[in-house]
């Protein structure tokens, strides 16, 4: 048959050389290596204590945003719930009574905001997706836990402390 | 045979087992480590100071494990073989001189449990035993997988005891005795056997980590063609003590090694130490000198285990039969050959 590619090429399967043979030169190569290493600092980062340094545009758990006055932004418009992949949020609208306008700038809010963090994949597409600046993704690493539902993030764990009025 | 003897030997017999209990459970802490720095890790750090209660936990776990006897396996010799295992590992320490004899009121108390003339043989009859653990659980637990490791470990054990034995002659022939008090004494200072049988202490050295199923000839135990080996079907506390006698089994050889070709408790100038310090710290810094061989050892054992791959089946009967046992062989003739000359002029 003809070759396929020009590329053909023979491989000679060289016999060991004495030294090979013997083993034991490789062998005391090898354990120059791994003794040499023996002496180098250890890239281990010792977790919950000490923790690595994140990039900036890294993403972390979300977190509902307020604004300079210390209203929550979201208006459960619910932009982010389509965009995301993962359909990891599901909220519940609510209409602003006249005596909370001091609590959400719009005039429609989210009265339940719930993001599912095991669903989520953590792609940001909803802090792209929302029209009000509302959500974003700047908090830590998402801590574990022992049973699904405690992972079911809702407003307590997702709205921004509120600013404290001097 | 008076009381105060018995007594001497069962608490110097107590002391062994349980420095060689403490010395296994603490190479499997110091295996993880060395592990983990040759790796550029820091290795178990959370249980205690540097993770120095690893090994209590570790066998806590065992203990508390839930203990799965396959209905299929040969109930008794499922049982027997580890226990097999740890009395083969344990007993080889009997014949090894821990020490030169001390001296209380007048009395004098060797450090070594018995001296039997033939230690040498003793030690390489256990060594051959050590064998039947792994067998009889293998066979016991009635599993392909289990069955083909014991048939690893016999037939590797089998072959190597052949270079290893004939090693041993050599080193025979130039000490002209069998018991290991009197190899031992012969080595007196620097004269350690290893500066006159090299190539005997390399064959003898290969043969131990094979003898031992350490790494790289672990094929026992190969994970990625037998699962685990012949401890494939054992849980709980009876796996602890497979695991526990291949560590046993690695500080006998240290010690092995250490006495036969590293002088025992022999160092350079113990004369002089022995003059001053008196006839029982004296000793006992000579014990010292021993252990630290041994540990020296052990820390090679794990070092080989974390740099060189397993040999492959057919690499490891090559190197038995082909390479070492002729090795060996004119090992023991160059020897020969060599002690006549010296004696003849
Ligand atoms: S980060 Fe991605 S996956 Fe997570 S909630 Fe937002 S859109 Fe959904
Ligand atoms: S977070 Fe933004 S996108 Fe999502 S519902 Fe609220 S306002 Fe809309």
């Amino acid at each position: 048959m003809e070759p396929l590619t020009s590329k053909k090429k023979v491989l000679i399967q060289k016999p060991l050389t004495f030294a090979e043979r013997i083993y034991l030169p490789a062998l005391t190569k090898g354990l120059s290596i791994t003794i040499s290493h023996f002496f180098k600092k250890e890239a281990t980062i010792r977790y919950p204590e000490v923790q690595r340094e994140m990039s900036i545009n890294w993403r972390g758990m979300h977190s509902l945003k307020r604004d300079e006055d210390g209203r929550e932004r979201c208006t459960a418009c619910g932009l982010c719930a389509l965009s995301c992949p993962a359909e990891a949020i599901t909220m519940i609208a609510a209409e602003r009574k006249p005596e909370e306008k001091e609590l959400y700038r719009e005039e429609k809010y989210a009265s339940v905001y719930e993001i599912n963090m095991l669903r989520c994949i953590f792609c940001g597409l909803c802090e792209e997706a929302c029209p009000k600046e509302a959500i974003y993704l700047d908090g830590p690493i998402v801590p574990s836990d022992y049973l699904r539902k405690d992972f079911i993030y809702g407003k307590d764990k997702l709205v921004e402390q509120p600013l404290v009025k001097k | 045979m008076d009381i105060t003897f018995v007594i001497e030997k069962f608490i110097l017999v107590a002391i062994i087992f349980g420095i060689s209990l403490v010395i296994a459970m603490y190479s499997t802490y110091a295996e993880r480590k060395v592990a983990a720095f040759l790796q550029d890790r820091l290795g178990p750090d959370r249980a205690g100071p540097a993770g120095m209660f690893q090994p209590l936990a570790d066998g806590l776990k065992m203990f508390m494990k839930e203990e799965i006897i396959p209905t299929h396996s040969n109930k008794w010799l499922f049982m027997v073989g580890p226990g097999l295992a740890m009395l083969t590992a344990c007993i080889g320490t009997a014949v090894i001189p821990w020490g030169s004899a001390i001296t209380v009121g007048g009395r004098v108390i060797p450090l070594q449990v018995t001296d039997i003339n033939v230690g040498v043989l003793y030690i390489f009859g256990v060594v051959s035993l050590s064998v039947y653990g792994v067998m009889i659980g293998g066979w016991a637990s009635n599993n392909k997988y289990s069955l083909l490791s014991a048939i690893r470990a016999a037939s590797q054990n089998i072959s190597y005891e052949v270079a290893m034995g004939l090693s041993i002659i050599a080193l025979l022939l130039v000490t002209n005795t069998l018991s290991l008090k009197e190899i031992v004494e012969g080595q007196h200072g620097w004269h350690w056997n290893v500066l006159y049988q090299p190539l005997g202490f390399i064959l003898f050295i290969v043969c131990a980590f094979a003898e031992t199923n350490r790494a790289p000839f672990d094929l026992p135990e190969c994970e990625t063609e037998l699962i685990g080996g012949y401890h494939t079907e054992y849980s709980s506390m009876k796996l602890g003590f497979y695991l526990f006698a291949e560590y046993i089994n690695m500080f006998v050889s240290s010690a092995v090694m250490s006495t036969l070709y590293f002088g025992g408790y022999n160092y350079p100038g113990m004369d002089w130490v022995l003059l001053h310090v008196g006839p029982v710290i004296g000793p006992l810094i000579g014990t010292a000198v021993l252990f630290a061989k041994i540990f020296a050892f052990i820390f090679f054992f794990m070092w080989v285990r974390w740099t060189i791959p397993r040999f492959r089946y057919d690499q490891l009967m090559h190197l038995g039969w082909k390479v070492l046992m002729p090795l060996a062989i004119a090992n023991v003739i160059i020897t020969g050959i060599v002690i006549a000359i010296v004696e003849k002029f």
